[in-house]
């Protein structure tokens, strides 16, 4: 409460430093964004040279065929229990990081951790096709050591998609758990043990609540850019593929119906919203 | 309730012994303070003692049963952080019940105790309150509320007023000196403030360099200092280093100080006399002679007025002595001034050189 008051009396002088920013904000999202919002009352791209009017028909066909809907809970879906494995992975790791580890076996194991961020999107997603493919890296090595012959052909299935997404976006999980369970101190968690409570305890009543801002944060960086990720379920899921995010893709880059794309898009953005408002103040009563 | 027996315990961190044999008997319901400059393993006893930490080699017993395998939360121990680690997700009345609730007391039973801690502390109507809300000596005594309602066996405080002001720091030593008798828990607090360790504790220890130095009731540690470093460390002190005379030391330039008290040591030995700067006389003159009362002549450099008292910078033979003189309005002496400077060997303790 405090830093909030703070932050206001600073606003002003703050302002100089801020203006770059939100020049560039608007420049880069707030312009292209609203022409996309403009596009998706269109009924034809005006670029195309074809004639076009005002129509909100783009929306209409979300609501008019029930496959739109099926796709964006399946998305919805596939964002929570994506995020859910970036918690299960990412909060441990986070954990051992911040109070386990120190110094230099501190640095190289986050290296590893953000070493996906620094590798081409791509090359990753064609990284773990190789792995997951039959008769590919993790099917020759289980065969290398198992007595048994096992077939595993994880490509082209819901799970890949699972294991390429998780993978992209753990680091974000780690980094903002992380840094506010590094600023958690360690006396907080003496403090609990002095006072009789197991270290499971300690975790849940103390680190966990108090953790709580980065293990949000994290959730929702990950959570949104899933639920529209189009990458990694069209490699990694093949025909399985098909989410919210592919089809709105489909529109822009191989059907060419930007109208129906954006409309797609902002629907997407709206439900988006409202799972983050409806979520926020039962996150902020928990923490 | 239950003493705490420390008995040759030693810690070393690499190469750094920070703590070296080290035995201290905790008397049960007794406050004992740990004294010591920084660094000197204070902290690192505690740690010990709490279970944070694990001596190399060496036994600790609480109320008579050793410790070794016993983890911190199984210790019974109270503990106060320096920085009070207040858990600042809770209210103030969830901190204090934290104890209670873990170890899954009736919600009724914690209501009651957690009403009790905070009315000894005095804060009986701020239970609703966030941490951040409260002041520096308002954290400290939810710190401490937190950590007596569970009753533990052993207190244990790590410089718990070192973050408070002066004045607020003396309210607050009134205040646990009384919830401790109240409570008769037996009380060991760390602290660099040799005033709050002489007003607030039945024993003090003196660590230097990971070793208990010396170990006693506070009057006895100031009357009888056992090292140079005890009797500047804890109070100040005039420190004259010659050979011993059995009775007393020679100075260099042949002047001779009897020591009444101290160590008994064999003529020739090199050895020191601490003398407390209010246990000196001063005067212009050197009047009527006064039976076996060392004497020494000086000259007044310097003169710091203090209120009560004031304190004279004394040279003589190239060493700077102190001498503190209650201001009755009696005559000043001006700086420049020479005199006399007189004790009784009763005053001066017998030390052997380290
Ligand atoms: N975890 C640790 N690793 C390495 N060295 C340590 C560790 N804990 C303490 N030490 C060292 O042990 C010595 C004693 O430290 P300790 O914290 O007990 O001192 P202290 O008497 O409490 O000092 P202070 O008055 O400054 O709090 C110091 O030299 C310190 O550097
Ligand atoms: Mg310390």
């Amino acid at each position: 409460m405090a830093a909030a008051t703070a932050s206001r009396s600073g606003l002003r002088s703050a302002l100089p430093l801020l203006a770059p920013a939100y020049l560039w904000l608007t420049v880069a999202i707030f312009l292209p964004l609203s022409a996309m919002v403009f596009f998706s009352f269109m009924t034809e791209l005006p670029l195309s040279g074809k004639p076009w009017t005002f129509t909100l028909g783009n929306y209409a066909t979300f609501f008019s065929q029930s496959l739109y809907l099926t796709l964006l809970l399946a998305s919805l879906r596939l964002g929570l229990e994506v995020t859910l494995w970036c918690v299960v992975i990412g909060y441990p790791a986070a954990y051992v990081l911040a109070k386990v580890l120190k110094g230099r076996s501190r640095e190289a194991i986050f290296l590893l951790v953000i070493l996906p961020f620094w590798s081409n999107g791509l090359v990753r997603i064609f990284s773990w096709a190789m792995v997951l493919r039959e008769g590919g890296i993790l099917d020759t090595a289980l065969n290398a050591v198992l007595p048994f012959k096992i077939n595993i052909d994880l490509m082209y299935s819901y799970p890949a998609v699972i294991i390429g997404l998780v993978h992209s976006y753990v680091p974000y999980m780690v980094l903002t758990c992380y840094l506010t369970l590094q600023a958690i101190d360690d006396s907080l968690i003496e403090a609990g043990r002095s006072l009789g409570a197991s270290r499971l305890q300690v975790l849940k009543r103390v680190i966990i609540p108090l953790s709580m801002p980065g293990l949000v944060a994290g959730a929702a960086l990950i959570f949104v850019p899933v639920v529209g990720s189009f990458m990694e379920p069209r490699i990694l899921g093949g025909r399985t593929g098909t989410f919210y995010g592919t089809v709105i893709e489909d529109q822009f880059v191989a059907v060419f119906n930007w109208p129906l794309g954006a409309a797609l898009s902002f629907i997407l953005l709206a439900v988006v919203l409202v799972i983050l408002a409806v979520a926020s103040p039962v996150l902020r009563r928990a923490a | 309730m239950a003493g705490v027996q420390v008995s040759d315990v030693s810690r070393s961190f690499g190469a750094h012994k920070a703590l070296d044999n080290v035995s201290i008997d905790f008397a049960d319901g007794g406050f004992y303070a740990l004294l010591g400059p920084s660094g000197s393993g204070k902290t690192t006893l505690l740690r010990q003692i709490a279970g944070f930490d694990f001596p190399d080699s060496g036994r600790i017993t609480i109320g008579g049963e050793s410790v070794e395998r016993v983890p911190v939360e199984k210790r019974r121990i109270g503990m106060v952080f320096q920085n009070y680690a207040l858990f600042p997700n809770m209210s103030v009345a969830d901190n204090v019940a934290f104890g209670l609730s873990v170890r899954g007391e009736a919600k009724a039973v914690i209501a009651t105790e957690v009403q009790r801690a905070l009315d000894l502390v005095q804060l009986g109507k701020l239970g609703g309150r966030r941490p951040h809300q409260l002041s520096g000596g308002q954290r400290q005594r939810v710190a401490l509320a937190r950590a007596i309602v569970t009753k533990p066996r052993v207190l244990l405080l790590d410089e718990p007023l070192g973050a408070l002001d002066k004045a607020l720091r003396v309210d607050m030593q009134i205040e646990l000196k009384r919830i401790q008798r109240e409570i008769g828990i037996t009380t060991i607090f760390v602290t660099h403030d040799q005033e709050e360790a002489l007003t607030m504790s039945d024993r003090i220890g003196i660590l230097r360099d990971g070793r208990l130095v010396q170990e006693g009731p506070p009057e006895e540690i100031y009357d009888r200092p056992k090292s140079e470093f005890a009797a500047t460390f804890l109070g100040d002190a005039n420190i004259f280093r010659g050979d011993s005379t059995g009775d007393g030391i020679r100075l260099a330039d042949g002047t001779a100080i009897a020591a009444g008290v101290g160590a008994k040591l064999a003529a020739g030995a090199k050895a020191s006399c601490a003398v407390r700067p209010e246990r000196i006389r001063i005067a212009r003159d050197a009047g009527t002679p006064d039976g076996n009362a060392n004497m020494l002549k000086g000259q007044v450099s310097k003169r710091i007025f203090a209120g009560s008292n004031s304190t004279y910078f004394v040279e003589r033979a190239g060493q700077t002595l102190k001498v503190i003189v209650q201001n009755t309005g009696m005559e000043r002496l001006a700086e420049g001034q020479d005199v006399v400077l007189r004790w009784s060997p009763e005053s001066t303790v017998l030390i052997a050189a380290n």
